[in-house]
């Protein structure tokens, strides 16, 4: 036999084959690089600020004379966009806008990613057991679960995040910032997991039943080899595809909580609470809430893709 | 006398049928197989015919302890292997092998066909000498598949190709017995013969014995030596190869046996032609006494009170028994027609 046939005898995996789909998906491409761009600057935030000269906490426009007019906005154009400042200053406290946006996104992306990752193990450990057991535990947990998700999440949100502030730190004293940060991830956490959960439990429902899950039990192998080495592969997909789906979903939550005030607080930077500030001055001073709205916009909408092409990928026969 | 290896009494399993509303509890009971007692002896191909439903594959999966029975006992060379545990069952479970039915849906997509051949013997911590690599290689030539194919994944192959790494996954463990749970079914007919072949072919070099569950009858009929004819659960006749095809006494084997075309057509003695009318009952309320009496052409009111016991009948040969009240005589001659369908009946103004 040739070395050329013996080259084209090792087959493809389902992963490679869905890795060169993947590859010729340009929107999906597209997006990912977006995406990593967007993690990359979350990760290379201190970076970018020492580069660039300048901090989020400095108030700029205090210390300087000249940079805010005496009713607190921007004496340059385009709310102070210059050389200096790229982004601009922020109004009333003149920040600078581009460190701000940069650590605000670092700070958003943490809270995301480290809910995402949580949500998606709680949601794998409970969803695969309960449709793996069956029987009682299956019915305990998926009551369980229709309990949880019958709350009205933003409003649970809200009302339960002070709640857990106040467990962790006796009222009046001031809650440190890592504080509100694992709150945060908790509440997120507690509450949005539910989704994967139920999906992972009805594809395990179904494939349990699948023959190749008999033959492994036949061979003897125990509950925990059916579930790491059959179940689990072939979960991947759903997995992957409501990880990248909810991630995006995440950052808005949180975005939205800091902008009602639950979340994080000043000084430390945060994307959401950018549109907080960013809503108080918009018709005096559009531009602040420009750069963080369309970096939202474009995070979420190149996120959201991704979560498409990743699935379109794995799954060439849907169609849209 | 070869020995009996895999013996089954009583063999019964009941699915529960839930209900109610708020509680589900019980309402009733599937008797998926309902008190069958069958032998396997070592090196011999044991066939189970039946329509579909009638509970072929609850045995095989009750002989291979895929399910737990309900009630009776399952023997493998004299040890009680009914309620055994998984950890018990383990020096067990090597000699007790499947080949399933569905060659799409028993592959793992996500492994490649050498992980899949030698995850059994991983499991089992068997390290055969050369390596398991070496040996799933090996069982992978035995089947009659390109060794080089290891690195390959399931969807690159036939379903005829998926079936014979079914049977080299089958292989890895050295089983005394294999359970074939219509193992040609899903295939297309050229590809059966060479299946069920390599079959015959593993049953004589290896020694290996198989439950053969198939509707196919002229399947079994190429690749058994004994054969049990199942109906609703219970095994209706049981007995060696040429005994069912040639002498049968039940009722229902001898329907069966009329529904197989006759591929030869030679003109020799004209076969008898019985056609039934309806489905089979429901197996959650069988019928009373001889459960194939609603669709049975002699039926009378003893066969609905007197349960009929697998019995040897006058003028059948040796092992070979019939759960009958009124056997028919041993031949598959017949003078007249027995058409119970109407749609079937010539006479009648709705067939033609």
């Amino acid at each position: 036999m040739t070395t050329v046939e013996q080259a084209a005898l090792t087959g493809r995996s389902p992963g490679e084959l869905t890795w060169r789909r993947f590859r010729r998906d340009r929107a999906g491409v597209a997006s990912a690089v977006v995406v990593a761009f967007f993690f990359l600057v979350a990760l290379a935030a201190p970076l970018i600020s020492a580069v660039y000269g300048k901090d989020p906490t400095t108030t700029y426009g205090l210390d300087e004379p000249g940079l805010l007019n005496t009713y607190g906005y921007p004496v340059a154009p385009n709310g102070g966009i210059s050389g200096r400042f790229w982004f601009g200053i922020e109004p009333t406290l003149g920040r600078d806008v581009l460190t701000q946006l940069v650590h605000g996104i670092r700070t958003s992306l943490l809270i995301a990613t480290a809910a995402t990752v949580l949500c998606v193990l709680t949601g794998v450990a409970i969803g695969v057991t309960a449709g793996y057991a069956g029987g009682r535990t299956d019915y305990l947990l998926g009551r369980f679960i229709d309990l949880l998700l019958a709350f009205p999440s933003q409003l649970s949100f809200i009302a339960f995040t002070p709640v857990v502030y106040a467990l962790f730190v006796t009222p009046g004293k001031e809650t440190p910032t890592y504080l509100r940060v694992v709150t945060l991830i908790l509440v997120l956490w507690v509450l949005g997991w539910m989704g994967l959960a139920r999906l992972l439990r009805g594809q395990v429902l179904s494939l349990r039943e699948r023959e190749f899950v008999e033959a492994a039990k036949v061979t003897g192998a125990s509950p925990w080899r059916i579930i790491t080495r059959e179940l689990l592969p072939n979960l991947w997909t759903p997995i992957l595809v409501q990880a990248t789906l909810m991630l995006p979903s995440m950052v808005t939550i949180e975005a939205g909580l800091s902008f009602i005030g639950v979340g994080i607080l000043e000084p430390t930077p945060d994307w959401g609470r950018m549109f907080a500030n960013g809503a108080h001055y918009y018709e005096s001073d559009i531009t602040y809430i420009f750069f963080p709205g369309v970096a939202m916009i474009v995070f979420v909408v190149a996120f959201n893709l991704l979560g498409d092409s990743v699935r379109d990928a794995f799954d060439p026969r849907t169609t849209r | 006398m070869t020995e009996d290896i895999l013996i089954a009494e009583g063999l019964t399993k009941h699915f529960p049928v839930l209900g109610g509303f708020p509680f589900r509890r019980r309402v009733g009971a599937v008797q998926a197989v309902d008190g069958i007692d069958l032998t396997v002896r070592a090196g011999e191909s044991f066939g189970l015919v039946g329509e579909s439903g009638c509970g072929k594959s609850t045995t095989g999966r009750l002989l291979t302890r895929l399910l737990e029975p309900t009630a009776g006992r399952i023997h493998y060379r004299g040890r009680d292997i009914t309620h055994a545990t998984r950890k018990e069952l383990a020096p067990v479970r090597s000699e007790i092998q499947m080949i399933f039915q569905d060659p799409y849906a028993s592959l793992n997509p996500r492994q490649t066909v050498g992980r899949i051949v030698s995850g059994p013997m991983e499991i089992n911590g068997i390290d055969p000498p050369g390596g398991r690599t070496a040996r799933a290689r090996e069982l992978l030539e035995t089947v009659g598949l390109n060794p080089e194919h290891y690195n390959r994944f399931p969807h690159e192959f036939s379903g005829g190709q998926r079936q014979r790494i079914g049977i080299a996954r089958a292989l890895a463990l050295d089983p005394k017995v294999i359970v074939a749970d219509e193992p040609v079914s899903a295939l297309d007919v050229s590809i059966q013969a060479q299946v069920v072949n390599l079959l015959a072919r593993l049953r004589r070099e290896l020694g290996i014995a198989f439950v053969f569950i198939a509707h196919d009858l002229a399947v079994v009929r190429h690749f058994s030596q004994r054969v049990a004819v199942m109906y609703l659960g219970k095994i209706v006749e049981e007995g060696p190869r040429d005994d069912i095809y040639h002498r049968p006494r039940h009722p229902y084997t001898h329907a069966l046996l009329s529904a197989v075309p006759d591929p030869d057509g030679d003109g020799g003695p004209v076969r008898e032609r019985i056609r039934l009318a309806g489905d089979v009952p429901s197996p959650v309320q069988p019928p009373s006494g001889c459960r194939f009496r609603t669709r049975c052409w002699k039926a009378r009111d003893v066969c609905a009170e007197v349960e009929p016991v697998l019995a040897r009948a006058d003028g059948s040969g040796p092992g070979h028994v019939s759960a009958c009240h009124f056997p028919e005589p041993p031949t598959v001659e017949r003078a007249t027609e027995v058409i119970l369908d109407p749609a079937l009946d010539p006479s009648s103004p709705a067939g033609d």
